[in-house]
């Protein structure tokens, strides 16, 4: 063994490996960012787009946009939208509501999530205007109108992979908000 | 240490200590007795994961829900129920973490990666001892998991060894501290495999013999090297994953909880990222195993060496871009999906190349039907089995199809429960005879692999047949339909256990009957530099290095 040269490199080399370890532990939280910014910019697994302004022009192909809702287990409420379908002209803004009321005692504070599918429409797919982009307060036996403001883009009919769509499917489901105290 | 060594120098003399005295073992930096002990440690593991698994037989022997129910501890069929999903999951863990990783890195790896490489010990021997002792430390706490409340008033956690979130966070599934337990339980066997890893790469790159370039190591060292990378690079991400798990249960934050904005497929992500390099880090080192007893028992240098070593590296590496072919189903998108098949697929090159290797290394060879060489051929065997069904299960289109059944069951428990155990087994009776010092019974040790053989593949085979006929894993009932198979997977476990039970004979018979081994018993095929050794080995060896020169084997 050449005892003192060996240990400097060995320490070296112990140090660079545990770098590496540390490394990847950040790289593991740094994922929880990396991918909720890779979900909202490529429309992954049928995440909407936010947008700010609606397309300056439509055209005439028509799509047709049907509304779902679904309720979380734990959560008192009911939940469903106010028509089943919606037909408009692609990069037409349109407007649609959903209709929520408190069945119980209590304030409810909850959240909406949301999807549309087929999934790769989300990136073709904005909200102006959402009542899931906050929590929503329900005093117990409150109902309330939600409206959504959406339009589809017009960039959706030269993508090659959704052209052919002429349906889409915008979904919500309704979470107690976990930010908010038990109640 | 040093001091030591020379002195064992000076006097030609041993110098090992007793057998019976406790600091031996607790205090241990010595390679080979931690070896040992991980070996110990993995045999003791593997019997409790293989007798959960034969409580899963046993239940699923019959349709309904029948033994489980007879146990004391079990109130009622919904009791019964969680219980069956509590084994299933110990036993995936304890098996993975507990049995076949303590054997083939800590075992095998402490053993014989400094032998092989011409190093005196490990670089970091201290290092190594805690490496081990966390081990014991985490199976306790895996232990104790199993046994406290997990759902409910039922003990144990229940939601898979893949611990999916939301079931693993869920305030009204799994509130009690058993997964909060297993959470720990599987950290400290992390920190314990990282710690083992740091210390393989250093001692590899910095302590090879004079002479023994990376283009002349062994290729069972060359694995082990490529394990304990994986190893660094995918266990941290394990780690995050189970730290958010942990703080998602306890303190509120939000990572995988919809509701507060986190996503629950994120976790699936982060686990396969591990998970993926997981079942190679299982795998790898059993191919360096049977690189070399493929090699000593046909008398040739193993068929193309370089390729052999850089198809690991490729396995390594690719294995790190493949994790969402475990998760076809959440909906992912074609174009993914049509990059995770293709990935997938690639990998069965390299895989190819060592299969079709080993062939060639036998091609034209001297070959002799000694023990090791049996469960190596089987090792082959089964593992291009289980390998043509990770083909088939690599297109989305069927796995769509066949996700969640036992097809998949039958699929990894070929790669893994026969090819990582048959290799471990072959690497058992390669490397006894240098362990121990003694010969065991050469019949008894056949007769070991025939049954075992004959038992794994009655087992599993007939997964394949439930699978595609739709049966799906982790219940704890079936449809009268599938009665048929499944009842002969119980035999075949009945079976299996036959075979365990042989080998723990021919272990005792070994130790009973001491026939010397000397310091080569394989003859000329034995290259490898652990064979110039006595066996067993001197407490310190290697104190005059030796010194490799160009033409020697791998």
């Amino acid at each position: 063994m050449t005892e003192r040269h060996s240990q400097k490199r060995m320490a070296i080399t112990a140090a660079i490996v545990s770098g590496v370890v540390a490394g990847m532990t950040g790289l593991a939280f740094a994922a929880v960012p990396l991918y909720d910014a890779f979900c909202k910019v490529t429309g992954f697994g049928g995440t909407t787009q936010e947008a700010t302004r609606a397309p300056d022009h439509a055209l005439e192909r028509r799509i047709e946009v049907r509304f779902d809702s679904n309720i979380a287990p734990d959560l008192p409420v009911e939940f469903a939208p106010s028509q089943i379908s919606e037909s408009l002209r692609i990069g037409e803004t349109g407007l649609a509501f959903y209709r929520v009321r408190n069945l119980s005692e209590r304030t409810i504070v909850a959240r909406a999530t949301y999807n549309v599918t087929p999934h790769v429409a989300g990136q073709y797919f904005a909200k102006l205007e959402c009542f899931c982009f906050q929590d929503r307060t329900l005093a117990p036996g409150e109902e309330a109108e939600l409206p959504v403001v959406f339009f589809v883009d017009p960039e959706l009919v030269s993508d090659p992979d959704t052209t052919g769509i002429n349906t889409l499917t915008l979904s919500y489901t309704f979470f107690r908000s976990t930010a908010a105290p038990t109640g | 240490m040093t001091h030591e060594a020379a002195h064992a120098a000076d006097h030609h003399d041993d110098h090992r200590p007793s057998l019976w005295s406790w600091k031996r073992w607790v205090y241990s930096t010595n390679h080979k007795d931690i070896g040992t002990m991980y070996l110990i440690f993995a045999i003791f593991a593997g019997l409790i994961g293989g007798a959960l698994s034969g409580l899963i037989r046993w239940e699923l022997a019959e349709p309904g829900v029948g033994v489980l129910t007879q146990l004391p501890w079990i109130a009622d069929v919904d009791a019964a129920k969680h219980y069956y999903n509590s084994i299933v999951t110990y036993h995936g863990l304890i098996m993975i973490f507990f049995m076949v990783m303590p054997a083939m890195i800590g075992g095998f790896g402490n053993w014989f990666v400094p032998l092989m490489i011409g190093a005196p010990d490990m670089a970091f021997p201290r290092m190594n001892n805690i490496s081990f002792w966390l081990l014991p430390a985490s199976f306790t706490l895996a232990v104790i998991s199993m046994i406290v409340p997990g759902n409910g008033a039922y003990p144990g956690f229940g939601g898979g060894w893949t611990l999916y979130a939301p079931l693993s966070t869920s305030p009204t599934h799994h509130s009690g501290s058993s997964m909060d337990l297993l959470i720990l339980s599987l950290h400290i066997a992390g920190a314990s495999s990282i710690l083992g890893a740091v210390n393989f790469i250093t001692t590899i790159f910095n302590m090879r013999a004079p002479g023994m370039t990376m283009h002349r190591m062994p290729l069972f060292a060359w694995s082990v090297l490529v394990t304990a990378w994986l190893l660094v690079l995918s266990l941290p991400v394990l780690a995050g994953a189970l730290t958010m798990l942990l703080t998602d249960r306890n303190f509120g934050t939000q990572f995988f909880q919809a509701a507060g904005g986190g996503d629950p497929v994120m976790y699936q992500h982060l686990f396969w990222f591990f998970g993926h390099p997981e079942v190679y880090i299982l795998i790898l080192p059993g191919f360096g195993m049977i690189s070399q007893i493929v090699s000593t028992f046909s008398k040739k240098p193993v068929f193309g060496y370089l390729g052999m070593a850089y198809a690991m590296v490729a396995i390594g590496v690719i294995g790190f871009l493949v994790w969402a072919h475990h998760m076809y189903t959440v909906g992912m998108g074609l174009d993914l999906e049509a990059y995770f098949i293709a990935a997938t697929m690639v990998i069965a090159v390299p895989t190819g190349i060592k299969i079709f290797s080993w062939i060639a290394t036998m091609w034209g060879g001297s070959i002799t039907f000694k023990v090791p060489m049996l469960w190596a051929m089987g090792f082959i065997f089964l593992f291009t089995v289980g390998g043509v069904t990770g083909v088939v299960l690599a297109n989305s289109g069927i796995d769509t199809a066949l996700h969640d059944t036992y097809y998949v069951v039958a699929h990894f428990h070929y790669v893994l429960s026969l090819g990582a155990v048959f290799a471990i087994f072959a690497g058992f009776y390669y490397w006894i005879p240098k362990m121990s010092g003694y010969r065991y019974n050469g019949f008894l040790g056949g007769l070991h692999f025939w049954v075992m053989f004959i038992g794994v593949n009655i087992v599993f085979f007939p997964q394949h047949f439930l699978g595609l006929q739709g049966m799906p894993r982790r219940y704890i009932d079936y449809p009268e339909a599938f009665t048929y198979w499944n009842h002969i997977s119980s035999i075949g476990y009945v079976i299996t256990a036959v075979g365990v039970l042989i080998f723990l004979i021919t272990v005792a018979e070994m130790f009973i009957a001491r026939r010397k081994a000397g310091a080569n018993p394989w003859g000329e095929g034995a290259t490898t530099l652990e064979w110039t050794l006595s066996s067993p080995p001197p407490f310190h060896q290697f104190n005059e290095l030796p010194v490799i020169k160009p033409d020697s084997h791998h």
